[in-house]
């Protein structure tokens, strides 16, 4: 890359000031041993927490007239094996919540560190509807275990799918064994008659 | 013959569950109540992309609703992640491919975030003019399938003669009709051609006249009203737990738009209302939908009358291809053109989500990058997985030719629910 | 030539003349053509340009070889009959939606008669009863195919077949309640030269003049009963895909299209014999030295293009408003209908009774 660039690769602590917002300081105020760190990037609030905390933190900054994040907007999982600069990662995934404020017009991003030999994290689902489905899906895509989560399945694969295709060791070309056809009921089978 | 083999599913069957996305109803307590279980889907005319719906009945009543998505599931998040930055941008065209555009500014809008690059004026405005656009051919697309599924075959087709007029406008600009591959990071690959501005306006007009005929023919058709209203209500609080946006959420009442809420592009120089439903049922998200093509068409036209004159394209060389002028000409524009296509793009370390205001709501695109060729993570945020998580809500207690009219104003477009 | 004639002139042989005529000549090709009919109009309707490529060389004939190439493409199709389905049911089925769309026309008069020949299969006694007994018969067809199809869709598009079609001939009867009134006979020959009486010698005495609502019910009741959009609920294409015929092919799924399609030229005679004069032609009393041959030809004119518009208005009706879901179609029945034919046919009775 030319020399241009260079100003633009910096580090994600030195690009802007932390600036302490509403909902960090509420978060540092009511679980002062959640936090692992705190950053903004391009206008981006991120706290980073311990996943044990996900649950209480995500309901207080749903209920708390200071932050009322009615809205799960997103939640996914990054891998981040195989990286040359680990961007100062400790844990293998890292599982990433955005929340939206409607009332209060703001955007969160929680981001819970979730090693790899004890791959699992709370389920979040009582707390917005729209989880239980997003849950399904990195569960699917990551094989990340959300405990308590009501129906922990497969949601864009098949069931009998060997793998979870978005870690970063599972290669882009892996085959899937072919599956043997389930014995349909007679009447489902359709064909001629005779 | 055994019919009731087929209308009766066994007791031990049935395990009731309640949850967002999954409905099973619990088995009938008198004998004389049978549950049928039938599988609408995945390959079913009503179902627009691949989607199957094992939807449980007492008598025509919808009693429990299973969705099963994953059927067109591409892989594109792992492509993303096995190709450079630049070579995502065809894949997103695919997402929602009724109205590409969109996918495309997203995601480009992403990266530049990650960059910290602002984009030319002309740019920015040649944005806002084709996004709309294209927010109006995703519109047309679905008013047409919904109206279609009620039986309104005529709406329809007017409709979907409408959205040819506005493809051929990518068309002019792009090249493709619907995989379009416009937008790069810190611009646009093309300006308009001459007197395209002129041609949009021609065309808006006939658009309009087509949106104003079809309002005329069905909006307030008594059957179509009979068939649309209270259909697959939701309640404001439901709906935003769900993470409904764009124009859904909006049926439900909540005056939520990114454009106005996260500003992005020259939004904010325009004027523009938010149309906003009472109920949320079927019928509201048709006249939202309705409303906003004729705001989107207001948008054009101010744009278009706003739009300056410059480049499309940033000048800062990390991002574009240098001049084939200076690649031919100069050993300083050989290399960079060499690095660029050998190397690709290099965003800054870090991470960002960028929403916009998708034709179906919310479209978020989350990267992260560690400074390398290749993106660590390409996540996008598809607005009608929501949707569809929420069906069996929306239609639990409705009848069996209610799941028609659910599922066209919904909005589910395959491409873009399973990636 | 003496023999041909008086073979000619043997009721069984004119019986069986003029089903042929009636049936191969008149009904039979004007359903036909409805096929063609049809996705043309729609085609002019949505600013398309419909089905024109089916061509023998360069000879395209504006889409009209489309309804030869669909009935030999019909003709030879695989005919599935899905494992599991009763087969003799499954079988018998589109017989029975064919036989009660052409049965129809057996008391229709297509013209007037000429000394003692009518242009008419069989002028029943019980006349109209014979149009209810036939369409019920078509509740069959439907109720059998969904039900021996082994499929659900098949099934919820024939219980909702027989539902609908089973209350609509309530208020199909009912309608005509006022008409039978009226004309003073279920004849169907009667009810026809009840029409060509005029008012004041100016306004032809029509059903539709005499009877509106009976009219207006009437043909709602019949649209619903030949299962036309927007009553297409059993066939409900959006949701239970083709209901009741979903798993057919071939030429049986043929038949229940052709089925469909005569009984649109059978809705539209009906409604001209029972409410728009019949072959009456209104105002020829006044040319009385016309000569017999034109006015027949006049007649069968008259009859055929208002059959032929009311064909069109069921097309266009089609493609212009969206579709009843299957229990707003029979609340309308029973909730809207069943009241305005009641009131009818009270009301027609004060009349008749004041009059008198």
């Amino acid at each position: 890359m030319p020399e241009e660039s260079s100003e633009n690769t910096e580090s994600i602590e030195v690009s802007e000031p932390v600036e302490t917002s509403v909902v960090i300081n509420l978060v540092q105020q009511e679980y002062p041993a959640a936090i692992l760190s705190t950053h903004r990037h391009r206008g981006d609030e991120t706290i980073v927490l311990k996943r044990e905390f996900i649950q209480p933190v995500c309901r207080l900054l749903r209920n708390h007239p200071d932050c009322q994040f009615e809205m799960m907007v997103d939640l996914t999982a990054v891998d981040y094996l195989l990286l040359e600069t680990n961007l100062q990662q400790t844990a293998r995934f890292e599982v990433v919540y955005h929340l939206r404020s409607l009332s209060k017009d703001r955007r969160i991003r929680l981001k819970c560190p979730v090693p790899e030999d004890d791959c699992q994290i709370p389920s979040i689902h009582m707390l917005w509807d729209a989880v239980n489905w997003y849950e399904r899906e990195c569960y699917d895509m990551y094989g990340i275990h959300f405990e308590e989560h009501p129906n922990l399945t497969r949601i864009l694969m098949y069931e009998q799918f060997q793998g979870h295709p978005l870690r970063k060791d599972y290669p882009m070309d892996k085959q899937q064994p072919l599956l043997e056809l389930n014995d349909v009921e007679e009447r489902y089978h359709y064909g001629r008659f005779e | 013959m055994n019919t009731s083999e087929l209308t009766t599913i066994s007791v031990e069957e049935l395990k009731p569950v309640h949850l967002p996305g999954a409905i099973i109803p619990a088995p009938p307590e008198d004998s004389d109540t049978s549950i049928m279980r039938i599988e609408i889907g995945p390959a079913h005319p009503a179902m627009h992309g691949i989607v199957r719906l094992t939807t449980y009945l007492d008598g025509e009543q919808i009693v429990g609703m299973v969705p099963e998505i994953g059927y067109l599931h591409r892989g594109f998040e792992k492509e993303s992640e096995n190709s450079k930055w630049i070579q995502v941008i065809p894949y997103t065209d695919r997402l929602n491919y009724v109205s590409p555009v969109l996918n495309n500014i997203g995601y480009s809008m992403a990266v530049e975030k990650l960059f910290g690059v602002e984009i030319p004026r002309r740019a920015q405005f040649a944005r806002v003019i084709m996004g709309e656009i294209s927010r109006i051919t995703d519109h047309l697309t679905c008013l047409a399938a919904c109206a279609m599924e009620v039986g309104g075959f005529t709406f329809f087709l007017w409709f979907i003669k409408a959205r040819e007029y506005l493809y051929e406008l990518n068309e002019q600009v792009t090249g493709g009709r619907v995989t379009i591959n416009w937008t790069r990071f810190g611009g646009n690959s093309t300006d308009f051609p001459d007197g395209f501005l002129k041609e949009v306006e021609v065309r808006l007009e006939k658009v309009r006249e087509v949106i104003e005929e079809g309002d005329q023919l069905v909006t307030r058709n008594k059957i179509f009203i009979d068939r649309m209203k209270n259909i697959g209500v939701l309640s404001k609080e439901k709906a935003i737990s769900y993470g409904f946006t764009g124009p859904l959420l909006r049926a439900c009442g909540v005056p939520y738009d990114i454009r106005r809420a996260d500003p992005h592009l020259v939004y904010d120089e325009l004027d523009f209302e938010i149309p906003i439903g009472e109920v949320g049922d079927s019928y509201d998200r048709f006249l939202v939908r309705m409303e906003e093509m004729r705001q989107s068409i207001s948008i054009i036209e101010q744009a278009i009358d706003k739009i300056p004159y410059g480049p499309v394209m940033t000048r800062e060389r990390y991002l574009g291809y240098p001049d084939k002028k200076e690649v031919y000409g100069s050993i300083e524009g050989l290399i960079d053109h060499f690095k660029m296509v050998m190397e690709g793009h290099h965003p800054p370390a870090g991470e960002v989500y960028q929403p916009i205001e998708g034709g179906n709501g919310e479209l978020g695109f989350y990267l992260v990058s560690d400074g390398s060729g290749d993106p660590v993570k390409c996540r996008v945020r598809p607005p009608c997985f929501n949707y569809v998580q929420a069906m069996p809500e929306l239609a639990l207690g409705h009848y069996v030719a209610d799941i028609v009219a659910i599922f066209g104003s919904i909005n589910m477009i395959g491409g873009e629910l399973d990636r | 030539m003496q023999l041909v004639l008086e073979f000619l002139a043997l009721p069984f042989v004119q019986d069986v003349l003029k089903i042929l005529f009636i049936l191969l000549l008149f009904a039979m090709p004007l359903g036909t053509f409805m096929t063609l009919m049809e996705r043309k109009w729609s085609a002019a309707v949505q600013d398309r340009i419909g089905p024109n490529r089916a061509n023998i060389g360069s000879y395209r004939g504006r889409g009209l070889l489309h309804i030869a190439a669909d009935a030999l493409k019909s003709i030879f199709k695989e005919d599935l009959i899905p494992k599991g389905a009763d087969k003799f049911l499954y079988t018998i089925a589109p017989f029975f939606s064919f036989m009660s769309a052409v049965a129809v026309f057996a008391i229709i008069p297509i013209a007037g008669p000429i000394g003692d020949f009518k242009f008419q299969v069989t002028d029943v006694q019980p006349g109209l009863l014979f149009i209810f007994a036939i369409t019920s018969l078509g509740v069959y067809g439907a109720v059998l195919a969904g039900a021996s199809s082994n499929s659900k869709f098949a099934l919820f598009g024939g219980t909702r077949a027989s539902a609908q079609m089973i209350s609509y001939e309530v208020f199909l009867g009912l309608s005509l309640m006022g008409l039978f009134m009226v004309y003073g006979s279920t004849q169907v020959s009667a009810i026809v030269e009840g029409q060509g009486e005029h008012w004041f010698g100016l306004i032809p005495k029509w059903g539709v003049f005499t009877q509106p609502l009976g009219f207006v019910v009437f043909f709602t009741a019949l649209i619903a009963e030949t299962k036309r959009a927007p009553f297409d609920a059993p066939e409900g294409e959006s949701e239970i895909v083709a209901g009741y015929f979903v798993e057919y092919s071939g030429m049986r799924w043929s038949s229940f299209m052709l089925a469909e399609y005569i009984a649109i030229v059978g809705v539209a005679a009906l409604i001209t014999t029972l409410f728009f004069g019949g072959y009456q032609v209104p105002w020829l009393y006044h040319w009385e030295s016309a000569p017999q041959w034109l006015v027949t030809l006049l007649q069968f004119g008259k009859f055929a293009s208002f059959t032929f518009i009311f064909c069109w208005f069921q097309i266009q009706i089609r493609w212009t408003v969206p579709k009843f879901r299957f229990d707003q179609t029979m609340a309308l029945g029973w909730k809207k209908l069943l009241p305005v034919a009641l009131l009818n046919t009270v009301v027609t009775a004060i009349i008749i009774v004041a009059l008198a």
